[in-house]
């Protein structure tokens, strides 16, 4: 995209005189628009390529179905708003806040309904975390398919959550002794719902009604969904309408026919909440191929949905060999984490890698490593490790590694 | 609603910020209740919006349906998706068959064969059902359908009638195909950084395959299979 918009440029330039030195640019010698030109700003028209885009041939219609975030043009570790990637089941529905109704009820002293307003009285927290769909890089357990890092990644995005703790309002409730999990349930035509156990509810889930800074996006949930930090985005309900207190789960479609992970002996595994460490370079990748031999900045992503991303290493050699990258500033518990690694580029043929490994000592499996456990049919929790096949003209191949 | 966050709000304000009178006072609010906030749900508006069903039949419905009365249904509502036996169509789910597929290299993941919980298909019908029209069927042609896929998957016989009783005695046959306890991590590398294997060969490249739509422009539309 910025290659075009350059080329574009270039041929306004040669009719008229360069914008560039020793020339004296255009919008140097002219006034621009004025303040409120667009009340609410957009990006600038160069910038019009970077958008979430959708693989038709995977889902049946739009209405059910994911948009990916492009990973390749984002900078530090928060998605901005209009970015980040999107999954709906039954389409994005558009709520009036003020008839939206928050009902927490069930194994609970006193049954509430909370107007937004009412929602927003409470103490609040903003927190930042990602959130990814376990079915990120689905595509990929029986070969490489996706020639592109947005495809293959783009099922993830961070932002910083602004909301109630769900702890304050279970408090605010009252939880029966006997009460041990909560049933969230959205307000689309989905009527998404997922089972959490109290411990995750107590611990650090938030009710969210704002997203970087302002109030969430329709198709993240507006007015309000869960944040479930580090767990699959499935749990994190959007258009959030009640909270159901009871003392078992309820075994839900998304929980039992969806969102479990069947292994090659034909048992199946459930409840698997919990985003294990994935990491992956963003700078080369198939979008931003490398030009020519010399100094480049390897970049990318890493984060894990149990903490702290710990480090991260990077292989120019398919896994042999591996180089500590640095970790930049800010590195949070289960939020995006940027690396980099200068590397001086010799024009060889290369195989480059990313491995992350978080708090818990947990290192990022190869791809062979999870197929030996999981085979190819379980769809969700592929985070092996990316490998990146760097060409000898700079372009850059998605492939596995035998 | 209204009148009592009024009666919160506004003593709040005559106290000049002393935290002590930002409280809510206790003697309008439950021991549970600190802040007060809301309303307290009615019975009838819990009932409204309490729609789900666990597998011990917690929270199923009056009415009932049977086999065969789900079988219209089936085919004013659903067939044009998933078939008129289930079969699927295209990218909408196949429900019914795929027995004894879970541990072959293409397994077939259906009612039938993959789910748990015969509630988890009264539940998800009745919620999230038919696709274009969602919440629009009555309890009965809920049972009726639950009957009917139940039916097409031979897990209950032609006369089967589901309702609040028999629903939740229906085994599925995978009910005990499920480990409910997260078993990972379940890989162990190992943070090696130097020799750490001797050959490494590339098996499969996404390179000219044409699968991956256009990353550049305006949205791609061309790729549909």
């Amino acid at each position: 995209m910025v290659g075009s918009a350059f080329s574009g440029f270039a041929k306004r330039a040669s009719a008229a005189e360069t914008q560039y030195p020793p020339g004296i640019p255009a919008w140097t010698r002219s006034l621009g628009a004025g303040v409120v030109a667009d009340p609410y700003g957009m990006p600038s028209p160069f910038e019009k390529g970077v958008i979430r885009r959708n693989v038709p041939w995977l889902t049946a219609e739009k209405k059910s179905s994911v948009s990916f975030s492009p990973l390749q043009h984002l900078k530090g570790i928060i998605t901005p708003n209009g970015l980040f990637f999107e999954r709906h089941h039954a389409g994005r529905p558009e709520i009036d806040p003020q008839q939206h109704r928050l009902m927490i009820h069930g194994l609970v002293e006193r049954p509430i309904i909370l107007s937004m307003e009412d929602l927003q009285r409470f103490p609040s927290v903003s927190q930042i975390h990602f959130i990814e769909c376990p079915a990120n890089g689905g595509m990929e357990w029986r070969g490489a398919q996706m020639n592109s890092l947005q495809f293959l990644h783009g099922m993830v995005s961070c932002a910083q959550w602004t909301g109630v703790r769900l702890s304050t309002l279970m408090q605010e409730v009252g939880i029966r002794p006997e009460g041990k999990w909560v049933l969230a349930e959205g307000a689309d035509g989905a009527a998404m719902t997922r089972s959490i156990p109290l411990e995750k509810v107590m611990d650090d889930v938030i009710v969210a009604y704002a997203q970087n800074g302002e109030a969430l996006r329709p198709e993240q949930g507006y007015p309000v969904r869960l944040v479930v930090p580090g767990w699959e985005g499935n749990t994190n309900v959007k258009w959030l309408r009640r909270l159901e207190v009871g003392d078992k789960p309820w075994m839900q479609r998304e929980e039992t026919s969806k969102y479990t992970d069947l292994m090659p002996d034909g048992t199946a595994r459930g409840f698997t909440w919990i985003m294990d460490a994935k990491s992956v370079i963003t700078s080369p990748c198939p979008e931003m191929p490398l030009k020519g031999k010399g100094i480049y900045q390897i970049e990318g992503l890493a984060w894990s949905g149990r903490g702290r991303v710990k480090a991260v290493d990077i292989s120019m050699d398919g896994g042999r060999n591996w180089q500590k990258a640095q970790l930049q500033e800010p590195v949070i518990s289960k939020a995006l984490t940027r690396f980099a690694l200068e590397w001086n580029w010799d024009g060889k043929p290369a195989l480059l890698q990313s491995r992350v490994v978080d708090e818990t000592g947990y290192v990022q499996p190869t791809l062979a490593q999870l197929k030996a456990v999981r085979g190819t049919s379980s769809i969700y929790h592929k985070n092996a490790i990316q490998t990146w096949q760097l060409n000898a003209d700079g372009s850059v191949d998605n492939v596995q590694l035998g | 609603m209204f009148s009592l966050v009024r009666s919160f709000r506004y003593p709040a304000g005559l106290c000049f910020g002393l935290w002590m009178c930002t409280l809510p006072m206790t003697a309008t609010a439950e021991s549970a209740g600190h802040y007060g906030y809301g309303e307290t749900a009615t019975k009838a508006q819990i009932a409204g919006w309490d729609i789900d069903v666990r597998p011990d039949g917690k929270g199923l419905p009056d009415g009932s349906g049977s086999v065969d009365e789900g079988m219209k249904v089936f085919e004013t509502y659903c067939s044009s998706c998933h078939g008129a036996f289930g079969e699927g169509m295209g990218r909408y789910p196949k429900l019914a068959g795929g027995d004894g597929t879970l541990a072959d290299d293409r397994p077939e993941k259906t009612v039938g064969s993959y789910w748990p919980y015969a509630s988890t298909l009264w539940d998800y019908i009745h919620r999230a059902m038919p696709f274009f029209a969602p919440q629009s069927l009555s309890n009965d042609q809920v049972y009726a359908l639950t009957a009917y896929v139940l039916n097409l998957n031979y897990i209950v016989d032609g006369d089967f009638v589901a309702n609040k009783d028999t629903l939740p005695t229906v085994k599925m046959p995978n009910e005990d195909g499920f480990i409910w306890q997260d078993p990972r991590p379940d890989t162990d590398n190992k943070r090696c950084m130097h020799a750490c294997k001797d050959n490494v060969t590339v098996s499969d490249s996404a390179a000219n395959k044409n699968l991956t739509p256009s990353t550049t422009g305006p949205l791609d539309e061309g790729l549909t299979e």
